[in-house]
């Protein structure tokens, strides 16, 4: 904020309390020329007003407020660019990038500023870390057996993952199941880390412009082939299966996809957006984009862990 | 109640006899949207798969028809009477009132057809899109030109309280109103808002906060300082704290919107100002409940056989409870625990039911009988009743949301030992259920209450003169 803007706060801010305060002592003051008590002389279709003097406690009551309000005003941020005498402030809130975020946290504690998100942030840190490190130690296939640390982890996955792939993370369309034993990128517990940790970019190149929508169409059938859909063209799922070896590549010469690649598996009936004629054609249209973002830097390793072990026992037999 | 009523053939009562019909029949309305959609927090299914029976639809259509169709009917039918009868003169242009009146109800039809085909612009309180922002602006300057013509030509040398609040009203409304629809249309049924980001957020709320400051408590209170008096039968207890807490509401309401964003990406220094602004407010606040209330000083007794003189009195509790609330709650640390619950829904009701739509029943009770020339309302043992609807119903609705708020602001920063949030969302909202339905009951209590008014405003217009001039048996509470 430029100072002009500093200073024109300030001047208002302080001019209409000043003002509330003047406004008040000249109402305390009988200047109406009308007797305290008595009515002010004028009268309206036959309603007239008392000069009584104003309520004592509520009086009070303003000052306190006023009072309040200005104390108030010296210590916390509010007048313009003035910081405040404790130097308080709710959060970071100029920071664009995480890197901008550690550095405020850093130069907050050495200018002694009091950052009401840091310290809650460093809070909760402290007090629950121990239990996190404690569980970190532990591998993941020991962790999926072990019912207070599963509990931890679901909690977990109930706030940070359910969003998209469902309370009780059965996902849905364009968020993959992870109850099943169906997975993109492997369900391994150290593919789980990995996923978690580091995010997904899944990508289905669009289709039109290489393949025609004749083309597609064919395509569609030999896709839907692959998983016995009955009732198909023949002609049709022959054409398709011609031009597959482009899909080749990613989901391989049999269709089972590959997940070094993260590319499904097109033979078994589980469909990330839908198994429909309808939904297939749309897939091999426009393509997919599929995102699982990153949770390294917002839950951290120690975390990650748990979530893990919460997904994969979702997949073992209990 | 029964005091001589004399016809001022010198007084535009058309208008105000319009808008005062009107007042009820979009009470009605408003707030029987109001209960379909309360209901349908409880049983979901009652939006029956229809995109424009949907709470998000149907819920602007609610705010926009009680606050704007029934809170400025009431406004109107009011200010129009009162500047009226206080300045002693007629309405400076009959063209113009009449003017405000279709127009007014142009907006309203027009707000209704909009909302629920989905048309909005998203600014709360304001969902309409800019051809009737413009329409709305065209029509309050009407209304602006004729209340301040009607002050300018005056037979008397003062301008009566009640008229300062409803000047300081309708001014800051045309502004408040302009500065947020500022938008860039890119069809007639679509526009975008001028502001982006925490900026939008302070002009929205700029303007959401001052839609209850002034439209809802600066008219509002302009129509208490004529109904409450002139009811009672009492002077105004006291000029000097009509003086000092007129003008420290209206300077202090306008700098309060910051409150409704606390702990966001809004600037701190404007959080901060915006809530100690909020507790200063406190103050005037009450002045205005406290003049109410000492007027009636030696007209106590009259509470026990009037129940219009009831619904002014118990209006003002409601306000005086309110404004109390309002100021706590913009404390950040009540605010971290009460913001984005039902804690703010129950809070704005009994602003809303318990301020704003008891002072205008009660104000339109007294006029009914006035403006088409009875003796007396058809009926004051049904004012009676509707005064026990009306005031359960209001308790029921905010005793539930106070509850289910409080509950839910614990439950949603309740946390186990491993740090981690102890509930979900969805159950907390399990745990709001019962409270959903005593809110949906009492909503319905007061509606009921509204048609038994429509009834009565009814039975009065179209009754005899002489059979309304036997006193009716006395109403004990």
């Amino acid at each position: 904020m430029s100072s002009f803007w500093s200073i024109w706060i300030t001047v208002i801010t302080l001019g209409t309390i000043l003002g509330c305060y003047l406004l008040l002592r000249w109402c305390l003051q009988n200047k109406t020329g009308v007797a305290e008590g008595d009515d002010m002389h004028h009268e309206f279709d036959g309603i007239v007003e008392l000069n009584n003097q104003l309520p004592r406690w509520w009086t009070i009551l303003f000052y306190v407020c006023i009072v309040w309000a200005l104390i108030y005003l010296v210590l916390y941020p509010g007048l313009g660019n003035y910081k405040g005498l404790i130097n308080w402030q709710s959060s970071n809130q100029n920071i664009q990038s995480l890197a901008e975020s550690k550095a405020a946290v850093e130069a907050n504690k050495t200018n002694g500023v009091i950052n009401q998100y840091d310290r809650e942030v460093e809070f909760a840190d402290e007090l629950f870390a121990p239990i996190f490190e404690g569980y970190y130690k532990k591998t993941i296939p020991e962790l999926a057996k072990d019912a207070e640390a599963l509990k931890i982890g679901q909690r977990l996955f109930s706030q940070n993952c359910s969003q998209c792939h469902g309370s009780d993370a059965r996902g849905q369309r364009g968020f993959p199941n992870l109850s099943d034993d169906d997975w993109l990128y492997g369900g391994s517990p150290e593919k789980i880390t990995e996923t978690l940790m580091n995010g997904r970019q899944g990508m289905m190149p669009a289709q039109l412009d290489a393949m025609g929508e004749k083309g597609i169409q064919e395509l569609v059938a030999y896709v839907l082939s692959l998983s016995n859909r009955p009732d198909l063209d023949q002609a049709m799922v022959d054409a398709g299966q011609a031009k597959f070896a482009i899909c080749a590549a990613c989901h391989g010469q049999d269709g089972k996809g590959n997940q070094l690649l993260g590319s499904a598996n097109l033979t078994d009936q589980i469909w990330l957006y839908g198994g429909t004629d309808k939904a297939i054609t749309e897939t091999l249209t426009y393509g997919r984009n599929g995102v699982m973002p990153s949770f390294r830097n917002t839950l951290g390793e120690k975390k990650v862990h748990l979530v893990a072990a919460y997904v994969y026992s979702l997949s073992q037999d209990k | 109640m029964s005091e001589a009523i004399q016809v001022h053939p010198e007084y535009n009562y058309k208008v105000v006899r319009q808008f005062a019909v009107m007042t009820v029949i979009w009470g009605i309305v408003g707030m029987s949207v109001g209960v379909l959609i309360a209901a349908q927090l409880y049983w979901p299914a009652l939006n029956f798969d229809t995109p424009w029976l949907t709470f998000s639809r149907l819920r602007p259509l609610h705010t926009n028809a009680v606050i704007f169709a029934f809170g400025g009917s009431a406004l109107f039918a009011t200010s129009f009477y009162v500047v009226q009868r206080t300045s002693n003169v007629r309405l400076f242009s009959d063209k113009l009132a009449s003017f405000t009146f279709w127009g007014w109800q142009l907006v309203i039809i027009l707000t209704a057809i909009t909302l629920p085909m989905g048309l909005t612009s998203t600014k709360e309180y304001g969902e309409m899109e800019w051809p009737i922002d413009i329409l709305i602006t065209i029509v309050w300057l009407a209304y602006l030109i004729n209340f301040f013509g009607t002050m300018v030509i005056r037979k008397v040398s003062h301008i009566y309280v009640a008229n300062w609040f409803f000047g300081a009203f309708i001014i800051t409304v045309a502004v408040l109103h302009i500065a947020n629809s500022m938008a860039i249309p890119v069809s007639l049924t679509k526009s975008y808002s001028i502001y982006a980001g925490a900026v939008d957020a302070m002009i929205q709320w700029w303007y959401g906060h001052n839609a209850v400051g002034f439209f809802l408590t600066a008219g509002f209170l302009g129509m208490m300082y004529y109904f409450v008096p002139k009811q009672a039968g009492r002077p105004v207890y006291s000029y000097r704290l009509s003086v000092v807490h007129f003008w420290a509401l209206i300077s202090l309401y306008i700098w309060a919107g910051p409150h409704h964003l606390h702990y966001t990406a809004l600037p701190d220094w404007t959080q901060s100002l915006g809530m100690a602004m909020s507790i200063i407010l406190f103050v005037p606040s009450w002045g205005g409940m406290i003049n109410g209330i000492m007027t009636l000083s030696g007209a106590w007794h009259k509470l026990r056989t009037d129940p219009i003189l009831r619904f002014l009195v118990v209006s003002l509790s409601f306000y005086g409870m309110s404004t109390f609330e309002g100021p706590m709650m913009a404390i950040k640390t009540v605010n971290a625990l009460s913001h984005y619950t039902d804690w703010t829904i129950g809070h704005v009701h009994s602003g809303a039911l318990g301020w704003v739509a008891m002072v205008s029943i009660g104000s339109i009770y007294h006029l009914i009988p006035i403006l088409f020339d009875k003796p007396r309302m058809y009926s004051i043992k049904l004012i009676n009743v509707h005064f026990w609807l009306a005031t359960v119903g209001v308790v029921l609705y905010i005793v539930a949301m106070w509850m289910s708020g409080v509950l839910q602001g614990l439950m949603w920063r309740a946390i186990n030992a491993d740090g981690t949030l102890t509930y979900s969302f969805v159950e907390s909202l399990e745990a709001s259920k019962p409270f959903y339905l005593v809110r949906f009951f009492g909503g319905v209590l007061v509606v009921a209450g509204m048609l038994i008014m429509a009834y009565n405003v009814y039975r009065t217009i179209k009754s005899d003169s002489e059979e309304l001039a036997i006193e009716p048996e006395v109403q004990p509470a």
